[in-house]
């Protein structure tokens, strides 16, 4: 159960420019929790619209469950049911008078029985803390963080396996921010889901993902999990990304010798739990 | 000598349903006192509906007290005959950039505001010129808004808002739709403003990383103002920041997790780099 791109390159047709991506080689696996980190313009919004099919690669195959996307039986339809994207700023694209109608949107296109749908939305809403109050509720008074969690349920109520957000967390507050990340690291959990969040955040990658696939001028520059990658401070510097702080640190530390070596802490409960070791090994 | 002056400020609004019955009355300001000295770099900090954008929205007149009074340079926003003096005194960048783009050309998008004012034409192209270049935006003069990234079109909004020639700009979370790039540029440019030009900068926003070098923070929460000081004093109350939604910088919040576990460490710890070396003595 993958999802595959086989030495995927993409040309915008408009463009003289190089291309979008460029020999792209990756397999998404059932239930991982999947980071992509690139600066503006490394191709990780390309990339994520070849999973769905919304994007055809100019060379190489995309396969879902080994079969590729766009041979004459496949069903494309199917297939968007099956990976779902959220955009930037979904809340934008939210329009109907109530929240329930507005989650109620996508499964009704997937032709389901209305029961299915009604059955769906209500345990979408629930997994998402979006309490009975709301149901009726316009999505136009919500708070920020509330819009975008009503267009993650709608997304849900697809019952999706694969679950893209492309930066669900910009313009949030912390607050805001921990609530979404908690909420698909439980949709990870719970239901299986695979997860693909693409963030500037390498703070977001090292609390919450498995595995950081970095890009860069449309190709794969790192495919890893955190630790590993974070290795790499000064590539990454180097292409406009940073690592997390608690990465950032250790590393220095491990220089210095204060901390053995090793691969360094990526979240700041593991540099606390290295800084302490190390400090009561020299007592 | 003060700039900004806001004594016992209140700003309530009003919800209605849909027959316009009133439902519940809202305070989003509920007695605020600050003081901005001229010159000076203030950050607001507090996370979404803690009141902050009401606040920024009160400095220039775009609402006005319930109760209590918000002096700008003297003037009284509500003095009607004032309230043009008081918006070109106190400019407002806004949070989309989108919103703030009138003209399809840049340079006359700048022109805009110096027009409005009855600015002479050959002045008006002078200021044009030198604001464009203030925010490292001439490149760009003649191009459409169309074209450019959202931290370049957050610069042509403050270069419009330069134009007008003012003492102080407020920007309402101006970063919060940028890249890491974007936030960068827009942010670098408001601190070269405030050093360079002596522009009062009064900057809202939740991310702590921008707030580092203000002279003054003030904390916001359920509309007051719970917490003021330097960065350093602020970020050193590091229970009470989480408890308001808040962040404090990484090397800061580790500090203070390992204090708790009894290493000597000095109670404030900005960087990194200090954090390195303070942990290399002790061993």
């Amino acid at each position: 159960m993958s999802i595959i791109l086989d030495n995927v390159s993409f040309k915008y047709k408009d463009s003289s420019r190089r291309n979008a991506l460029t020999d792209v080689s990756l397999e998404i696996k059932k239930g991982e929790f999947v980071g992509i980190a690139g600066h503006t313009g490394s191709g990780k919004s390309t990339l994520i619209q070849h999973f769905n099919g919304l994007i055809k690669p100019t060379a190489g195959r995309v396969l879902y469950d080994g079969q590729d996307i766009y041979e004459k039986e496949f069903s494309l339809r199917e297939l968007r049911g099956k990976v779902g994207l959220c955009f930037q700023y979904p809340e934008h694209q939210l329009f109907e008078v109530t929240v329930f109608d507005d989650i109620c949107f996508g499964p009704k296109n997937l032709g389901l029985e209305e029961e299915e749908i009604k059955k769906r939305a209500e345990e979408s809403m629930e997994m998402v803390g979006l309490d009975e109050s709301y149901r009726e509720k316009s999505p136009f008074e919500l708070s920020g963080g509330q819009k975008r969690r009503v267009a993650v349920a709608g997304i849900l109520a697809m019952e999706p396996e694969y679950f893209i957000l492309d930066e669900p967390t910009a313009g949030l507050d912390p607050k805001g921010r921990d609530k979404v990340l908690k909420l698909l690291k439980k949709i990870n959990q719970e239901k299986g889901i695979t997860i693909i969040l693409v963030t500037h955040s390498m703070e977001e990658i090292a609390d919450y993902a498995d595995r950081l696939i970095v890009m860069d001028e449309g190709k794969v520059k790192f495919d890893n999990t955190p630790a590993e990658v974070f290795k790499h401070k000064e590539e990454l510097e180097s292409i406009g990304l940073t690592v997390p702080f608690a990465a950032d640190l250790t590393t220095d530390l491990m220089v210095n010798g204060f901390v053995p070596e090793g691969s360094p802490a990526i979240t700041l409960e593991e540099a606390k739990a290295m800084i302490l070791a190390s400090y009561k090994k020299d007592r | 000598m003060k700039i900004i002056k806001i004594q016992d400020l209140i700003h309530r609004y009003v919800r209605k349903d849909d027959d316009g019955k009133e439902i519940e009355t809202i305070e989003a300001i509920a007695g605020v006192d600050l003081e901005v000295e001229k010159g000076q770099f203030i950050a607001v900090l507090g996370h979404n509906g803690s009141g902050k954008s009401s606040l920024a929205k009160h400095i220039n007149g775009l609402l006005m007290p319930a109760e209590g009074t918000v002096y700008v340079k003297g003037m009284d926003t509500q003095s009607e005959a004032d309230i043009w003096k008081i918006r070109q005194t106190a400019g407002i960048v806004l949070q989309n950039p989108d919103n703030q783009i009138v003209a399809n050309i840049v340079e006359e998008d700048v022109a805009f505001g110096p027009e409005n004012i009855g600015v002479p034409t050959e002045e008006i192209w002078e200021r044009v010129a030198a604001c464009l270049e203030e925010v490292g935006m001439t490149a760009y003069r003649m191009s459409s808004p169309n074209h450019l990234s959202g931290g370049q079109k957050q610069r042509v909004a403050i270069a419009g808002i330069l134009a007008m020639e003012p003492d102080c700009i407020i920007l309402d979370e101006p970063t919060a739709m940028l890249d890491p790039k974007g936030r960068q540029d827009v942010i670098k440019t408001v601190h070269r403003l405030n050093q360079e030009k002596g522009i009062t900068i009064i900057l809202i926003t939740h991310k702590m990383e921008e707030v580092v070098e203000a002279d003054r923070l003030f904390v916001m929460d359920h509309g007051k103002v719970v917490m003021s000081g330097t960065p350093t004093e602020v970020f050193a109350r590091v229970d009470e920041m989480k408890g308001y939604g808040l962040e404090v910088p990484p090397a800061m919040e580790l500090t203070y997790e390992l204090r708790k576990e009894g290493l000597p460490l000095p109670e404030i710890i900005m960087t990194k780099e200090e954090l390195v070396k303070e942990l290399c003595q002790l061993s």
